[in-house]
């Protein structure tokens, strides 16, 4: 795949065979204009989140099917099917890059990629399922015949078996090792003899989900591999930094220009930080009050935040200034770090106005000795977490629920059920940036009476 | 120095054979018995250091001669010390080891990538090279998960009246084992106490993932009981699956209808058949039945015969009604399966690190050796007639057996050569066989292809 900048794109020879899903077995041989390197693997991502979100809530296969329609449609469409596939190809590998750099990235986007192809596969048609398992080039044969005969009544026992009442066996079976299709084995959803799975035309997903997953598991530690001894540095001044970014992007509202709920004055700041703050700026926030000074990385998650709050320029340097002077003294602050502070709101330097990080920033970080930010769900011992969660309010009812989530390192889920539990009140959409937090936060108290403690 | 403590121990064994003239039948292990079975031949070294190479001793081009140093074992010592990625480079360093330990356990774990012992010298590089690359297929099966179907005895008490359920969980898996999955190389091993230990070793086995282990291991559970359900197996569909239907009408059903009831009565008392009403997902069938059941005064048959007339009720009853409603429709055989199939720690056969038992173990509880077990004549296995270390002792004591067991004589009957000669004639020599045979295909293969790439 060759990068290039604006240029009229030459038509790709890759869609010579034309399968409808790609399997990506080998990088295209086809230029990519530099924006669309970026924005495919955008849509792609959000694509993958929000199959990511519809298997955290529990979606089963046919709404998971529905969904991943959608989203494709929604994300990844073009009226011209060769520029779709393109699409739907280059933005897979450019992905591949992204995820390829650690092993947490790595799984999620094994696992997203393979549910993603799961249904994609589901939805399309009994033919054109038959193509793809072609495409793999898997060995396996169909069953036929006098073996086939042999066969019948077992396999029409194991139709009947998963309910369905007429003992009617499909016209094609392959014969394929039982360690191909780990998932109908583990269901009995197929006859097994003498270590071969008996796989129904109708359960081809299986199989081909299972090569495919290998295949993609495979390629990630090769591309790791390419990317750190040769791509990384070639490209640190082109696509390295895109690579970086999307790994951490975050795709939802940015939070940059606060709302009319969100100003807040600095009068009201302990105040609103007690309500409205999710727990990761709460203890930022206590933390400043009680420390008088943060390191580095909770300045800049519980700045930038304090930004997307509403919080203006000068309020801001206020606040960091009376604090920070009870213990680095005035000409010291102004030297250190009111410079970072104007930064943050884009008036110096590049003067990018930065954004509030999301939850998935958040999570990712990694804090060390004497820092405060990062996500308390995920960086918390037990016991502090609850006795935080204590302090917010919350039962011990209440408490084993989100501890439970984040046993199972669901920690947005944990923050969601937090907020549920302080509000009194359900929240959908899930919790994936603090200032959506705040924002819901004080939309609800604003529209009625304080809640009861719960 | 080995050989001065063995001749001290027999002082020793000289002085409490003095004692034995009154046994207690409570001593069927101590420290010094363990000393002893270590300490001389009867722990059979090369029989398993040969099991655990799978081949590569070292004669061949095509051997590797570092994998069984790569293999995990774990000692257990006296006071529950516990010592973790042990590895040997051969068989007289094990011997060594054992030698100089004592463990009241030993555990056998997988092969690994670099030796158990020297991991750390790996993990600098951050990608993680120490992890585990062969590891046979383990099924451990034990009564204490039958507790709640079983009168005779609970918790760590086996007797002739339960064990049977474990000799029917041994038929059915090793019947889908050979026949299903088309496994050729199973041990089975007594675990000491109160249950059974299977080893799946061919090659295929020992290299399967995670995943895969964990996909056999759910094919075979049935049983998804806890104290919060009623009905802790439940079979829909319209039929059975063809490894069910087959354990049914081979294994189960007869076991059952015959020796459960005769052994466990498990209708013969209000208690006992109100658990398995509570099976059946109607409650006019559970009145009906109930009904029948609170008023006969049958009191001139045996509780084997009241328990099988009021099956025969509880069948014809259901047989009527199945199409009641779909959880009817096969409750007749989720009663079977609830009391009969075998029920597996499916936590053991899910991960490749996890540690095993070792055979021919001793166990610290019973002092029985951990003898195997064959699988087709399981019904004769009577796990309170397994060698104790005392009654090895004592027959060493009495002259009744030279301590070395390798000779070949069919006169030698001493209490474990009985064992080892069955370990060997019909697990150990047909594996080795296959796997040298594999080891030759394998390189004979390399050697063509490298051969190839040479013509260019």
């Amino acid at each position: 795949m060759e990068v290039i900048r604006s240029q009229k794109r030459t038509p790709s020879n890759d869609t010579v065979s034309n399968p409808k899903i790609p399997l990506y077995l080998t990088a295209p041989q086809m230029e990519v204009r530099l924006e669309e390197f970026e924005l495919f693997a955008i849509d792609r991502l959000r694509v993958l989140k929000g199959v990511s979100d519809g298997l955290a809530r529990g979606r089963n296969p046919k709404e998971m099917d529905d969904l991943v329609d959608t989203l494709w449609k929604e994300h990844m469409r073009d009226p011209d099917a060769s520029v779709m596939l393109n699409k739907d190809i280059i933005s897979h590998f450019v992905l591949r890059l992204v995820y390829c750099r650690s092993d947490e990235l790595k799984k999620w986007f094994l696992s997203m990629e393979t549910a993603l192809f799961r249904h994609r596969f589901r939805l399309q048609n009994f033919e054109a399922q038959r193509a793809i398992v072609g495409e793999f080039g898997l060995p396996y044969k169909a069953v036929t015949g006098a073996e086939l005969e042999g066969l019948k009544e077992r396999l029409g026992q194991v139709v009947r078996s998963l309910g369905q009442i007429s003992p009617t066996v499909e016209a094609v079976y392959y014969k394929v090792p039982f360690e191909e299709v780990p998932d109908l084995v583990a269901s009995r959803r197929v006859l097994i003899q003498k270590g071969f799975a008996f796989v129904a035309g109708s359960q081809l997903v299986s199989l081909v989900v299972t090569q495919f997953r290998s295949h993609i598991s495979k390629a990630l530690i090769l591309t790791n591999r390419k990317w750190t001894t040769t791509i990384r540095e070639r490209e640190k001044d082109r696509l390295t930094p895109i690579v970086e970014a999307l790994s951490t992007s975050y795709l939802g509202p940015d939070y940059s220009q606060s709302t009319e709920y969100a100003e807040i004055s600095l009068k009201d700041i302990d105040q609103v930080a007690k309500s409205s703050f999710p727990l990761c700026m709460r203890h930022l926030f206590e933390k400043v009050r009680e420390d008088h000074h943060l390191k580095h990385g909770g300045r800049m998650q519980l700045g930038l935040f304090l930004k997307g709050v509403g919080l203006k320029l000068d309020d801001a340097l206020a606040f960091w200034r009376a604090e920070f002077t009870k213990k680095v003294g005035s000409e010291r602050f102004d030297k250190e770090y009111a410079y970072s502070i104007r930064h943050n709101y884009g008036k110096e330097g590049k003067r990018t106005d930065y954004t509030p990080y999301a939850c998935q920033k958040i999570i990712l970080s990694a804090p060390g000795a004497g820092d405060h930010h990062g996500c308390p769900y995920r960086h918390f011992s037990e016991d502090n977490l609850r006795a935080a969660l204590g302090r917010m309010g919350l039962s011990s009812r209440g408490m084993e629920g989100v501890m439970d989530q984040v046993r199972n390192k669901h920690y947005q889920l944990a923050c969601t059920m937090t907020f549920e539990a302080v509000y009194g009140t359900s929240c959908d959409a899930g919790i994936n940036h603090p200032n959506q937090y705040f924002e819901e936060s004080q939309k609800i108290l604003k529209s009625k009476t304080p809640p009861a403690p719960v | 120095m080995i050989r001065e403590e063995i001749e001290s121990r027999e002082d020793e064994k000289m002085i409490d054979a003095a004692q034995m003239n009154n046994p207690e039948p409570e001593e069927c292990f101590n420290v010094n018995y363990l000393r002893i079975y270590y300490g001389g031949n009867l722990f059979p070294y090369s029989d398993i250091h040969k099991w655990l190479s799978y081949g590569h001793d070292g004669k061949h081009p095509g051997c590797d001669e570092y994998y069984f140093g790569r293999r995990e074992f774990s000692f257990t010592l006296e006071n529950d010390v516990y010592l973790r990625y042990k590895s040997f480079k051969n068989a007289s360093s094990m011997e060594d080891a054992i030698k100089s330990n004592f463990p009241y356990k030993i555990d056998i774990g997988a092969v690994y990538s670099v030796d158990p012992d020297k991991r750390h010298a790996y993990s600098q590089t951050g990608t993680n090279v120490f992890t585990p690359v062969e590891r046979e297929l383990v099924f451990d099966i034990d009564i204490t998960d039958y507790d709640d179907v079983r009168y005779c005895c609970s918790g760590a008490d086996v007797c002739s009246k339960c064990w049977p359920l474990i000799t029917v969980a041994i038929k059915v898996i090793h019947t889908s084992l050979t026949e299903d999955f088309g496994f050729k190389h199973i041990l089975w091993v007594f675990s000491g106490r109160r249950g059974v230990h299977c080893w799946v070793c061919d090659p295929k086995a020992r290299r399967m993932t995670n995943e895969q282990r964990s996909a056999v291991a759910e094919y075979f559970r049935v049983y998804k009981g806890n104290e919060n359900n009623a009905r802790k197996v439940a079979l829909m569909g319209y039929s059975l699956h063809p490894f069910l239907a087959r354990s049914y009408v081979d294994y189960l059903k007869g076991f059952f209808e015959g020796e459960l009831q005769a052994t466990q009565s498990i209708f013969s008392t209000k208690d006992k058949y109100e658990k398995i009403l509570a099976m059946i997902s109607d409650e006019d069938i559970q009145s009906e039945l109930r009904g029948k059941w609170e008023n006969s005064a049958r009191s001139s048959l045996s509780e084997e015969a009241i328990s099988l007339v009021r099956w025969e009720q509880l069948k014809n009853t259901l047989q009527s009604k199945k199409h009641k409603a779909p959880t009817l429709r096969m409750c007749v055989e989720e009663i079977v399966f609830t009391f009969t199939y075998p029920r597996i720690d499916l936590e053991v056969s899910k991960q490749m690190n996890h540690l095993l038992k070792a055979p021919f173990c001793v166990h610290p509880k019973t002092g029985r050796v951990c003898v195997p077990i064959d699988p087709n004549n399981c019904d004769e296995f009577d796990p309170l007639a397994v060698p104790t270390l005392s009654q090895l002792i004592e027959e060493i004591n009495s002259g009744g057996s030279r301590m070395d067991v390798d000779d070949d004589e069919d006169s030698d009957t001493s209490l474990l050569a009985k064992s080892i000669k069955f370990f060997r004639s019909s697990f150990l020599e047909p594996l080795l066989k296959s796997c040298k045979e594999e080891i030759e295909s394998s390189y004979k293969t390399k050697i063509g292809k490298s051969k190839d790439s040479f013509s260019w």
